[in-house]
């Protein structure tokens, strides 16, 4: 498990000194897939780096299975970097070694036998489907065989933990879908705890269990999945899960507002449909923006509903009905 | 080749007798020699010293991986020193350092010790850019890793940094070489005290032109030797 306790980090530079994280807290429990989210700038780089001490906090504690890393000494500190992986957006592989050789590297460090060494890497490199390139160099790969390669390397000290740092957003959206794949294996097969921080929500949706919504150095929220992106809270998590919405001007008949939230009913059901023949109201869509998960459908649509009470009732009864969640909107 | 000079030398084309004699007694070759003997022998010992010193001042900077403010402020500000001195003057103005560590201010021991002491500086601040070209992320996931200081630097910069460093000891090589022409100042030997003594003071051009074109030779044959191991080595050309 890993708390992170009221953490602060400021930088002291030339100019004015710059807050990144302001009394951030979180619980990232064993075994689950947690998301950072957030816009660039948020902090949530700088919070990823803080979880291995790659930053020191100003103040705060990062509490790793109970020991308080802050605490320890600067020898106990890169031993217990190996119990946590990390992988980067730019992959970060050592250029002038191959492909074997970058995954022994954490194991040389360690003090392994050169053979132990290698006899790791090539099942890590089974692993992450690289078995043929292991001869190859950094250059000679694309980005997802860089990635997956990372991946192999961030693995081989046998991590609890592996940090993801916007471990997609250098790869195309076909690259993304397949490293993603990899993590979540990696996430059940062999029981690591994964973090990931990234800027963009389909990754959240992808893969992760819980997320945390970070903006402007602080936490907005925290919530399981489905339930920050069925009902986000925050300003920001509404503006990162729904972009483009806006108190929507194109309101035409003046006619009450209500936002219907889908969380989790079958996709295959055309709900909107339904509604409009069954209740014989003619219903405006102001906004829609909903994603399936796993086959069910998650998001929102916000709806215009007709002036007259009556079939507003019969409106509000049926979606009470089907037991579809609505809130008035303003 | 003595023959082909004397020949030359007889028809009045462009070798004088006093070539002719330079070349038979082996100056012109012991210069050759010399040279290549003062270049390589301050180069290596350039790097013995130059290089943990362009280490320190990488690590030691502000966004290097052990910053020491103080300490970096002083090596930089010694190095600056040397550096901006021309080499000229440093020799005879540093003559005393050399009579104390080889008991002599004269000949080609004493060169030596000029050479490695205005090129040190001068190879920290090669190495020093070569080391600062590793990319930072690259050193960010070692650390990650839990790679101890040390060995970031002798697992990390300098293997990755090997293609620029090497190109960087090419033309540190080059400099020292120029440099070495002087040592004629204090006795030493090689092709540039065979070209002022011989050639300049005694108004025979075409020992000047010998010498000048044997150096131009050796340069050539250092720059593409190294060159083509730096860009051999280099992993990310393939």
């Amino acid at each position: 498990m890993i708390e992170i306790r009221h953490l602060n980090k400021t930088f002291y530079g030339t100019a004015e000194p710059v807050v990144a994280l302001d009394d951030v807290s979180l619980t990232i429990n064993d075994g689950e897939i947690f998301g950072i989210i957030g816009l660039s700038g948020a902090g949530k780089s700088t919070l990823v780096r803080c979880i291995n001490l790659l930053e020191r906090p100003t103040e705060g504690e990062v509490l790793i299975d109970g020991r308080d890393l802050m605490k320890l000494s600067k020898k106990e500190l890169l031993a217990e970097r190996r119990n946590i992986g990390m992988i980067f957006q730019g992959f970060n592989l050592l250029e002038q070694r191959n492909v074997l050789k970058n995954v022994t590297y954490p194991l040389e460090i360690a003090g392994w036998k050169k053979e132990d060494a290698e006899k790791r890497a090539k099942e890590l490199l089974e692993l992450v489907n690289l078995t043929d390139r292991e001869k190859s160099y950094p250059s000679q790969l694309s980005g997802g065989q860089k990635q997956r390669v990372a991946i192999a390397r961030a693995l081989a000290t046998n991590p609890k933990y592996l940090l993801c740092d916007e471990a997609t957003s250098a790869l195309d959206p076909t690259t993304t879908q397949s490293i993603l794949d990899l993590l979540k294996q990696i996430n059940r097969e062999l029981g690591v705890t994964i973090i990931v921080i990234t800027h963009e929500m389909r990754v959240i949706d992808l893969i992760c269990d819980r997320v945390a919504v970070i903006d402007k150095s602080h936490i907005a929220e925290t919530g399981a999945v489905s339930t920050v992106f069925s009902n986000p809270q925050s300003e920001i998590a509404k503006e990162l899960i729904l972009p483009g919405q806006t108190r929507d001007p194109r309101a035409t008949q003046g006619g009450d507002k209500i936002r219907i939230i889908f969380e989790g009913g079958s996709s295959h059901e055309p709900v909107i449909a339904n509604l409009v023949l069954e209740c014989q109201a003619p219903i405006n869509i102001l906004f829609a923006d909903t994603k399936e998960i796993e086959g069910k459908v998650f998001g929102h649509m916000i709806l215009e509903l007709p002036n007259n009470d009556r079939q507003k009732e019969k409106v509000f009864a049926w979606l009470d009905g089907h037991k579809i969640s609505y809130q008035e909107e303003a | 080749m003595s023959a082909f000079f004397h020949n030359l030398a007889d028809k009045g084309i462009f070798f004088s007798d006093l070539f002719c004699q330079l070349w038979d007694k082996g100056l012109i070759q012991t210069g050759i020699w010399e040279t290549i003997y003062l270049t390589l022998l301050s180069t290596v010992l350039a790097y013995i010293f130059g290089l943990p010193l362009g280490v320190l001042l990488t690590v030691t900077a502000e966004n290097g991986i052990r910053p020491i403010k103080w300490l970096n402020k002083i090596l930089g500000v010694i190095v600056n020193i040397f550096r901006s001195i021309p080499f000229i003057i440093l020799l005879v103005a540093m003559l005393g350092v050399a009579k104390l560590i080889v008991g002599t201010s004269l000949g080609n021991s004493a060169m030596i010790v000029m050479l490695v002491l205005a090129a040190t500086p001068y190879v920290a601040r090669m190495v020093e850019s070569s080391l600062k070209e590793v990319n930072a992320g690259v050193i960010e996931a070692a650390q990650a890793m839990g790679t101890p200081d040390f060995q970031i630097v002798t697992k990390v910069m300098i293997p990755e940094a090997k293609p620029a460093l090497i190109i960087g000891a090419v033309i540190s090589t080059v400099t020292i070489l120029s440099y070495s022409a002087m040592a004629g100042t204090i006795g030493g030997g090689g092709l540039g005290a065979i070209a002022i003594m011989w050639g300049h003071q005694r108004s025979r051009r075409d020992v000047i032109w010998v010498c000048m074109i044997l150096t131009v030779l050796i340069v050539q044959v250092i720059q593409e030797v190294g060159m083509a191991i730096a860009h051999r080595t280099d992993r990310r050309l393939r």
